[in-house]
């Protein structure tokens, strides 16, 4: 049953309204959103594993055909961001268990989670570009909310700048989307896609194209990242690593769709625009990595680093790149998630956010201090660890079409993610202890169980990267060939 | 007609960007207001403005507008007004507690 | 802060049923005519804020105690179970259906699945509304 597409977005959606009504039972609120979060998941897994005997699912709502009626689309790459999406999610809720205190759950802190990752999965699934919008502000909205949550005055600072861009952004799809559809008379990918083909790129396509690039770069992150340091620094730790893991992701999975399967026929931007946002987001993102003291500032500027490099697999444009980039998404999700929790504990257990004013904290938790050495070695790519396989891909990809400027980068790039996340390490991990025995905060069961989950998501990633292989395989062919998702969706009932 | 209305949407796109660039929050919100709706005006003329009846089975006969557009705009719309209502809020939370609405001074320490 | 407007008070205490009444026309009319939830759960909601205008919040409330906040959550979840319906049914999400009965006193009247998804879009706009504009008046005064 098609429908089986469709519960990623409403399961979330009819949870968190019902949570609402459960607002005085924390309690409960947890175990469910936990539950549902879980539930997902399975789902996903056995969505993920239908595809590949049956090939790319679609549901037309209400049973309209396509294009005339909205549709869900899953195919492999949409479906391993979403199982990714909940398998974070769910790890970073246990950790907002324990770290966010009582007063924010009771605002209704879950409901929003869950209307986050409602609009994420929408985002990945629709066939639809007006559709892709409103599940981006659904996405929005609730990140808005998550944001200001807990109203400190850096909070209600930064986020009122990211709730700007943001809304501007939005905005700016919406122009897009209207030239789009006053060229092109639809709003359904595939059959964009097919009309784009005949049509031919030309001038407007390529300005409208360009168009697209600006928005979804401002959402991803790419080059356009400005109000990204400053606001993922500021929400509570939780908040933060969602945003880290998941936000970024889905500017960038719109980059990835729209440039592989719509706007695909012109090379000048596809692959060289792209290319040049990405390694100048590699180049600034690096300098503000090695730049900061701040702990948080570091984390943020390596989900920069990031998205340069995934970009890039995109840029480079081959199967196996993409193959990489696909890869290199799911481990972003699961280390970045990782990080962002480790330096949120690592400020709750000192009470200090500056590098230079911590030190020794492996004396006093030795797991903690192993975990933050772990995830430095799995962003760096250090096999066997999850990083490494998409790195290697995309340095395929990039030899195989001959881009050794953007192949340079991108491994530059590595050792500076290494050489800044060693510099945090080094400073406040090793070194003479400053906490004495009296101070020592014990550390929360609930929040090392999940950085220690994550952990073990890394390793077995990076080891189970073969099993693995088939589905982002799959992906990747799709992505590389429009004709497939083009087929599945305007193909009529199989 | 088209003309008309894409010289409108011009006038609101330069009311609106003179207002964002402005330091004062309200008028950025006023600005990013004003934005949507020339947004949402674009959407309809890209749709075409043709005089026609209703989109619905009863009027069948009679030639139709396109429906499409209308309904993007009203989503549109729906959601810039939550947006908008929210920032509002936003905005008045943070003149409480900061006790500015210059974004200048919402810069943030230099050094943070 | 008591407004005192004889004027106000007087007309809007007919108005707001005129209002009530248009916006329950507009929600029934909605699904093949022009109305439907979203324009009758404005005008609904404007005869709320209408009440709140001509008297002031605390006599409102004494009289209407409903959390606004829960009556939007009510109607997105009409709304999204009215959808998630349809997947019982073995049908694609978000199908409607509808059948034509002999009822007493209406005669042959249309029943459609859309009223009752109609029916949370209408309780979520008068919920979200209401909520948006009692924050934003509460303080400040």
């Amino acid at each position: 049953m098609n429908n089986l597409i469709v519960l990623p977005l409403i399961i979330p959606i009819m949870v968190g309204i019902i949570l609402v009504f459960l607002r005085p039972y924390v309690k409960l609120q947890r175990a469910i959103s936990l539950i549902t979060m879980i539930g997902i998941a399975v789902v996903s897994i056995f969505t993920l594993n239908r595809i590949q005997t049956d090939g790319i699912i679609r549901l037309d709502f209400a049973g309209w055909q396509p294009p005339f009626g909205i549709l869900f689309v899953a195919d492999s790459f949409a479906m391993l961001l979403v199982l990714t999406a909940s398998i974070v999610t769910a790890i970073c809720l246990i950790h907002a268990f324990s770290s966010i205190g009582e007063r924010h759950e009771k605002m209704y802190f879950y409901p929003f989670v869950l209307f986050l990752v409602a609009g994420v999965n929408g985002s990945f699934l629709t066939g639809d570009l007006f559709n892709l919008f409103v599940c981006f502000e659904v996405m929005l909205l609730a990140s808005y909310v998550l944001i200001t949550l807990g109203g400190t005055k850096p909070q209600l600072r930064e986020s009122i700048k990211y709730v700007v861009i943001n809304i501007l952004a939005s905005w700016f799809f919406l122009v897009a989307l209207a030239y789009l559809y006053g060229t092109v008379g639809t709003l359904n990918m595939a059959h964009i896609s097919e009309r784009v083909a005949e049509a031919g790129q030309g001038p407007l396509l390529t300005t409208i194209s360009i168009l697209f690039l600006i928005v979804f770069s401002l959402k991803a992150g790419l080059l356009l990242f400005f109000w990204l340091p400053g606001s993922y620094s500021v929400p509570p730790t939780a908040v933060a690593a969602l945003f880290g893991a998941l936000l970024t992701k889905v500017g960038i999975y719109a980059l990835f769709r729209t440039f592989t399967l719509i706007f695909y026929h012109d090379p000048l931007i596809s692959q060289t625009l792209i290319g040049i946002m990405a390694g100048i987001t590699l180049i600034v993102g690096c300098i503000g990595a090695i730049a900061f003291k701040d702990v948080r500032l570091i984390v943020s500027y390596n989900v920069v680093i990031a998205v340069g490099f995934i970009l890039i697999g995109l840029a480079v444009g081959t199967e196996t790149s993409i193959a990489g980039s696909i890869y290199y998404i799911i481990h972003d999700m699961i280390a970045k998630a990782m990080l962002f929790l480790l330096a949120g504990t690592m400020i709750y257990l000192t009470g200090k956010s500056k590098i230079d004013e911590m030190s020794g904290l492996i004396r006093n938790y030795p797991l903690f201090g192993w975990m933050f050495f772990l995830v430095t070695c799995s962003l760096a790519g250090i096999p066997p660890l999850s990083g490494f396989v998409g790195k290697i891909l995309v340095g395929q990809g990039a030899i195989e079409s001959g881009s050794y400027v953007l192949l340079t980068l991108a491994f530059l790039s590595s050792i500076v993610v290494l050489y800044s996340l060693l510099r945090i390490f080094l400073n406040t991990i090793f070194g003479e202890t400053i906490i004495s025995l009296e101070d020592e905060k014990p550390m929360k069961m609930g929040m090392i169980i999940p950085i220690v989950l994550l952990g073990i998501a890394t390793i077995s990633l990076g080891l189970g990267a073969e099993f693995l292989s088939g589905y982002v395989a799959d992906a990747a062919h799709t992505l590389s060939n429009p004709s497939v998702y083009i087929d599945a969706v305007m193909g009529g009932d199989k | 007609m088209e003309t008309l209305i894409i010289m409108l949407i011009g006038i609101l796109v330069a009311v609106a960007t003179y207002l964002i660039l402005s330091r004062n929050i309200i008028r950025i919100i006023l600005g990013t207001a004003v934005f949507s709706h020339a947004v949402h005006l674009l959407i309809l003329t890209m749709g075409g403005l043709k005089q026609g009846n209703v989109p619905l089975l009863k009027e069948a006969d009679a030639p139709y507008a396109d429906a499409l557009p209308q309904a993007l705009i009203l989503t549109a719309i729906v959601i810039s007004f939550a947006v908008t209502a929210f920032i509002l809020v936003l905005a008045y939370r943070t003149y409480q507690d900061v006790g500015t609405e210059d974004l200048d001074e919402l810069r943030g320490a230099k050094n943070e | 802060m008591k407004i005192n407007d004889v004027i106000l008070r007087t007309i809007s205490r007919i108005v707001v049923f005129i209002i009530l009444t248009f916006g329950v026309y507009l929600f029934l009319s909605g699904h093949n005519t022009p109305g439907g939830g979203f324009i009758g759960g404005l005008v609904l909601a404007s005869a709320i804020v209408l009440l709140y205008l001509s008297t002031d919040i605390e006599t409102v409330q004494k009289s209407l105690p409903l959390d606004f906040k829960y009556v939007a959550a009510v109607g997105v979840l009409l709304a999204t179970a009215t959808g998630f319906g349809s997947i019982l049914f073995g049908v694609p999400f978000m199908s409607q259906t509808f059948a034509y009965f002999d009822l007493p006193i209406f005669g042959v009247t249309e029943l459609t699945t859309v009223t009752i998804f109609e029916a949370g879009v209408a309780l979520t706009v008068v919920g979200v509304l209401v909520t948006i504009i009692l924050s934003i008046s509460e303080d400040g005064g």
